[in-house]
């Protein structure tokens, strides 16, 4: 199929870890794909080779018809000749320009009044309208963004590549941004690549998603799919799953699975296919903490534990629970002073069913064969 | 005063750091963003005339140039004169002198220009050399004013140098810092103080533009 991008490559560099990515993905309909995962990951460099701007020692990139690298055959396109739309993290916009110079910057092929016209156009689109002539460090980090972004469209890419959009953003206006970003990407209809290693961009952008770590592509998939049903442990530590232990199935019944762990049991959706042996994922967001001595509640998890510590993280905090094993929950301040969670006060973390998610883990062969 | 000095002086500084504009600019760009590992070797050659005696250079010029040598014999087969003594041959001595002061304060300022910006123009699809003219060069405006401006004001006073490769022939080679030298050997304290004066006055406004230019404190030679 030609509408299809294709990438594998492998890039290294002295002194540190091999980056190879792996992945095709269809051009039609234009989708979002995310390159998640944690800084060092190797999602930039993956980036750069697709943009041009880094050479791989081996690899292949297949972007609908247009090979732009082809190692073996040796077929090296350059940034220029990939018609790509860049989004750098820092916006790179060019501070010699002003916000119609810097748009236009890459339209320098057209005729005069075909410039004018996209320039219109993407002014229009990105809200930026009356800006024209501010010079970039005049402009809010949110009006930056629009213009790197108009920038990058205004030449119609083939591929728009943005590396982190909304990391160089404060929170508000990352978290309004976030939005928009995701309806213009809808709106441009171009195939966009996205890197970022915050799983609420991934959720919020991403129609797929793909997630490295240490230079390898671990899993790709719809960010729901990965976020919820990561494939290994590996790939439930770098999502974000807070909790990530190993398990064993003691039994299974109706689709619902009893796992123990570290002396305690748990009750999870699955089937004994996933076990005996399992990595236990557990959302800190998932679990809820009560007073000592609570009624019942429909949570069917119910684990006895102490407070360990208690970390801030923003408007939330973050709870270290000690029930046998690690547990981490994410409760307000409120909450906080309602249930007197500090460190050393009992509590029962509360974890519904559905909220805990296995992953199969290799079993230790060695007790079998003794 | 020796106006025919003055002028001849003042004609050989501009064509200097005009030409040293046009090859300083690429050898500069060549210098800042090429990854070649032997580069350093390149980087000696372009500031050896730092550190080397204007006489050493000018007589390692003068045996290039002159008729022993296969360019020198070439060149005057071609013009039909030799090289030396003549103010073409001055040129280029003060070329390869003032080579530095032109080179570095344009590798300098190539330097300091954001990588992300460069990547950002060709991604843009703008050419290497359209992002060199339209990005690279306006964002190191101070560095080439500075590096064409003390390339001119470095060929102005040359002695050694022009002494070894032009000699000291009037309209021809006679420069103004050689003329006050003259002026000194004859006694005539006079004129070499009134020429002395103008060459202070001229050095000292050329250097004027640039800190006004710059601000910033000139480095000699970029910073990795």
């Amino acid at each position: 199929m030609a509408s299809e991008m294709i990438v594998d490559l492998a890039k290294s560099f002295p002194g540190r870890l091999t980056v190879e990515a792996q992945f095709r993905i269809a051009l039609e309909p234009p989708r979002v794909l995310i390159l998640f995962g944690p800084s060092g990951a190797g999602k930039t460099t993956v980036l750069r080779c697709l943009a041009g701007l880094e050479w791989p020692e081996r690899g292949f990139i297949r972007v609908g018809p247009q090979v732009w690298l082809d190692t073996v055959s040796g077929i090296r396109r350059s940034p220029q000749e990939r018609e790509i739309g860049c989004m750098f993290q820092e916006y790179a916009l060019f501070p010699t320009h002003s916000v119609e110079g810097n748009i236009a910057f890459g339209l320098g092929s057209l005729p005069a009044i075909e410039r004018k016209r996209r320039v219109r156009e993407v002014t229009a689109l990105l809200q930026l309208t009356g800006m024209e002539d501010q010079r970039p460090g005049e402009l809010s980090g949110g009006q930056q963004q629009r213009v790197a972004l108009a920038r990058a469209v205004a030449r119609r890419p083939r591929l728009l590549i943005l590396d982190e959009p909304l990391s160089a953003l404060d929170l508000p206006t990352r978290v309004k941004l976030r939005g928009e970003l995701r309806n213009l990407l809808g709106q441009l209809g171009i195939p966009s690549l996205v890197v970022t290693h915050d799983w609420e961009e991934a959720l919020a952008l991403g129609d797929q998603m793909a997630v490295m770590k240490a230079g390898r592509l671990l899993q790709m998939g719809a960010p729901q799919q990965v976020f919820s049903q990561p494939k290994d442990a590996e790939v439930a530590k770098v999502v974000g799953i807070e909790t990530v232990i190993p398990g064993r199935i003691l039994e299974s019944a109706n689709g619902l699975v009893t796992v123990e762990v570290a002396g305690a049991q748990l009750l999870a959706v699955g089937t004994e296919e996933l076990g005996p042996e399992v990595f236990v994922c557990i959302r800190a967001e998932d679990v809820i903490l009560e007073t000592v001595g609570t009624a019942a509640t429909s949570a069917r998890n119910r684990l006895t534990g102490t407070v360990r510590e208690v970390s801030s993280m923003g408007a939330l905090l973050r709870v270290g629970i000690d029930c046998g094993f690690s547990l981490s929950a994410i409760v307000t301040r409120s909450a906080m002073e309602d249930l007197h969670l500090v460190s050393g006060a009992p509590v029962v973390a509360a974890v519904k069913t559905g909220a805990i998610h296995l992953v199969p883990r290799q079993s230790s062969r060695t007790s079998v064969t003794a | 005063m020796n106006w025919t000095a003055i002028i001849l002086t003042l004609k050989l500084a501009t064509l200097t750091a005009a030409i040293l504009l046009v090859i300083g600019l690429p050898i500069a760009y060549w210098l800042t963003f090429s990854r070649w590992r032997w580069k350093f070797l390149v980087e000696s050659v372009v500031a050896l005339p730092l550190v080397l005696p204007p006489t050493v250079l000018g007589f390692y010029i003068l045996v290039a140039i002159g008729p022993q040598s296969p360019f020198g014999r070439f060149y005057a087969s071609v013009v039909g004169h030799p090289l030396p003594f003549t103010f073409e041959g001055l040129l280029f001595a003060s070329i390869l002198y003032s080579l530095p002061f032109a080179v570095q304060p344009f590798a300098t300022a190539f330097d300091q220009v954001d990588r992300r910006l460069i990547e950002a123009s060709w991604t843009l699809g703008v050419s290497r050399l359209r992002t060199f003219f339209k990005l690279i060069v306006p964002l190191s405006r101070a560095g080439v004013v500075t590096g064409f401006v003390l390339s001119f004001a470095h060929t102005l006073g040359e002695f050694g140098v022009v002494l070894m490769v032009g000699g000291n022939i009037e309209g021809e080679t006679r420069t103004v810092s050689i003329d006050i030298y003259d002026e000194v050997q004859a006694i005539n304290y006079i004129g070499a103080a009134k020429t002395a004066l103008l060459l202070l006055a001229i050095s000292y406004s050329v250097l004027l533009v640039v800190y006004a230019m710059n601000r910033k404190v000139w480095a000699p030679w970029p910073q990795r």
